[in-house]
């Protein structure tokens, strides 16, 4: 048996509904249809009522679940591509994130994302939109890299009692496979060292990770050790984790898929000059994607994001080899 | 049930508008004083329409009162303590100190806080109605409030269209009180009426002449019914003049004197004050006996208020999550 990202969070979602009756999700398609990407498959007939389709409104989509939130429900609202939910924005930003701190209500929402490139999806269905989110106090955003994380985040999102922007990437959601569904995992805020290396330390997250571990074995042939952390979580930001990281390592790559102005790179790397500069044996280095809308011909996105060639040629760079 | 506004339902009404426009006016008058932060937003002319909304609403009922909504909010159970906390930036007020002047609400009882962003509102009140609907509660109404201006929003439309879609108990009160700040209807809307705008969601609508206390009450209990019935959302156009500036800081030189003196100009409370003593046979003296009760309970409030204080910057809690470990600011780290 073996399981998909996607099929991890359509289980985290079954889960849910099946155990905690406060739960409903709501979005455009999710319903009888299954969701465009087949996320809430069978959902709307094992839990009648509960699975709700949407109008094409994600002010209105995202605004009601703060309304349901402040009546005691945990609503599940899935964004068809995290591109449109910048039209639901202001619902998240300003009243969601908000909530908690004007009222002390809580706002038990997750806001779900499919996010990120896959070859084809063009400027309005690519976008990694973690860090303008992130920016917003009062949010939690999490980036799960693999199955057992799109499963076990999830569920932990929406038993969290704050707003949770969950950013699922439609790049791992068919052809990242597990063999079984976790029965633990790490708590949300934690980094995960996905590959221990002495030599520097990568700092990524997402499907990026997958392009750094790549990059890493590659690496590992010419007998440089590269130590990859999944960050998981990118609002909170587990700054332990990575300034442990570079106390062994001594140098530091970031690596997203976001564009490169502000972002998880720059406050990764700000973090680690602020409070780890004298554990630093080199400037620490980023690669983002390029500063333009992501492009839709295959051949020019391949190389608008990072990739594991990219990342061999800048911890390259970084090593001076 | 369906409830003509009556001798004792009047009084209630009255007396609630009374002390909303009393609070009004001493509120302005702090605020000349210099003991308010930030702005004063005042409901003046608009009474009428408020309190027939808010005394329409019952307990479990959920209510997103707007900038002009004092006497609605006091109907709906609102201190005047309350109110006079938040717009003081008392830390004892319901948003103690971190939201000031009308950013207040006790969500918990029913009563959103709104945030500025007009229109954002409506369709917090949905998800409200609808998790009712999903907790298997019944007999329960929304009301969302707004001025003219929201309507020109992309969440009034998605927020009403959902209501429709879902066929929500919603009462969306629309204040046409002439202007958005400075800016007339005619740079707001090109439609006849904004009732116009019920066809093409597929509600009901309703028009009333907000001025008058005894219209806004019919025209409310009519429409709360019809929600409470289960026929789905109605629309509520009260047409009315803000007598008072945006906020405080603004003079409103604007408004034209032919406004000032149409139908739309005439004071809501001095229409009520006319319903009472000609038709419910109240004496002037009681009148002015309630003027003088609620002045007093002001005043007081206003004294408690004042000695409470401000919050501490240095003792305040800082962490915007409710799951306090993961904020990123805990507290006791310097900022």
């Amino acid at each position: 048996m073996s399981i998909t990202y996607l099929e991890a969070i359509r289980e985290a979602q079954a889960y849910l509904l099946k155990n905690d009756p406060s739960v409903y999700i709501y979005g455009q398609d999710v319903g009888a249809f299954g969701g465009a990407f087949k996320a809430t498959k069978n959902l709307a007939a094992e839990f009648p009522g509960r699975v709700i389709d949407a109008p094409i409104s994600e002010d209105a989509m995202i605004g009601s679940a703060v309304g349901a939130a402040i009546e005691g429900l945990r609503p599940i609202i899935e964004v068809q591509f995290a591109d449109f939910s910048t039209v639901g924005f202001n619902q998240m930003v300003n009243q969601a994130a908000t909530l908690f701190w004007r009222t002390e209500v809580p706002c038990p929402i997750t806001l779900r994302l499919p996010s990120g490139g896959t070859s084809g999806g063009g400027p309005f269905h690519s976008q990694c939109l973690e860090s303008i989110y992130a920016h917003f106090p009062g949010l939690i955003v999490c980036t799960p890299a693999t199955v057992e994380d799109a499963y076990s985040m999830l569920i932990e999102s929406v038993t969290l009692d704050d707003p949770v922007v969950f950013c699922e990437h439609k790049y791992l959601y068919f052809h990242l496979k597990a063999e079984s569904l976790p029965q633990e995992a790490l708590p949300i805020g934690k980094a995960r060292i996905a590959r221990e290396g002495r030599d520097m330390t990568i700092v990524t997250y997402s499907a990026m990770v997958h392009e750094c571990l790549e990059a890493a074995k590659e690496m590992a042939q010419d007998g440089i050790q590269i130590e990859v952390v999944d960050l998981r979580t990118v609002k909170p930001i587990d700054t332990d984790t990575i300034i442990a990281s570079v106390a062994r390592t001594g140098r530091l790559l970031c690596v997203a898929e976001e564009w490169p102005w502000g972002g998880v790179n720059a406050e990764v790397i700000s973090r680690v000059v602020a409070e780890g500069f004298n554990l630093l044996d080199a400037p620490p280095q980023r690669i983002n994607a390029k500063d333009t809308p992501v492009p839709y011909h295959p051949r020019l996105w391949s190389v608008h994001r990072p990739t594991a060639q990219s990342i061999v040629a800048a911890s390259r760079h970084l090593l001076r080899i | 049930m369906n409830q003509e506004i009556n001798r004792e339902t009047a009084e209630q009404a009255y007396r609630y508008m009374l002390t909303a426009r009393k609070l009004d006016e001493r509120l302005a008058q702090l605020y000349r004083a210099g003991d308010i932060f930030g702005g004063v937003f005042l409901g003046k002319g608009q009474e009428a329409l408020s309190v027939s909304v808010g005394m329409v609403l019952r307990k479990g009922d959920v209510y997103a009162p707007l900038i002009r909504d004092g006497a609605g909010r006091l109907a709906f159970g609102e201190t005047v303590l309350d109110a006079l906390r938040n717009c003081l930036g008392s830390p004892l007020g319901p948003m103690r100190a971190r939201d000031g002047n009308v950013h207040r609400g006790r969500p918990r009882e029913g009563s959103m806080a709104m945030i500025s962003h007009l229109g954002a509102s409506i369709s917090v009140v949905n998800g409200a109605l609808m998790a009712k609907r999903m907790k298997g509660e019944s007999g329960f109404i929304g009301a969302a409030c707004i001025g003219e201006g929201a309507t020109s929003t992309g969440a009034f439309h998605e927020a009403l269209n959902q209501a429709a879609i879902e066929k929500l108990p919603l009462l969306l009160v629309v204040a046409n009180n002439q202007y958005a700040y400075s800016t007339p209807t005619t740079m707001q809307f090109a439609c006849e009426k904004l009732t116009d705008k019920a066809v093409g969601y597929g509600v009901t609508a309703h028009e009333v002449d907000g001025t008058n206390l005894e219209s806004c009450w019919n025209t409310l209990q009519q429409a709360a019914q019809k929600a409470r019935n289960g026929e789905g959302p109605q629309l509520i156009v009260a047409e009315l003049l803000r007598l008072c500036g945006h906020g405080e800081h603004d003079d409103a030189h604007y408004v034209t004197d032919d406004m000032k003196q149409s139908k739309v100009g005439k004071d809501c409370m001095e229409q009520a004050r006319s319903l009472l003593i000609s038709q419910y046979d109240f004496s002037i003296e009681e009148l002015q006996a309630w003027e003088a009760a609620t002045l007093k309970d002001i005043n007081q409030s206003i004294t408690t208020v004042k000695q409470e204080g401000g919050p501490d910057p240095y003792t305040h809690n800082w962490n915007p999550l409710a799951t306090r470990e993961l904020s990123e600011q805990p507290i006791g780290t310097a900022n």
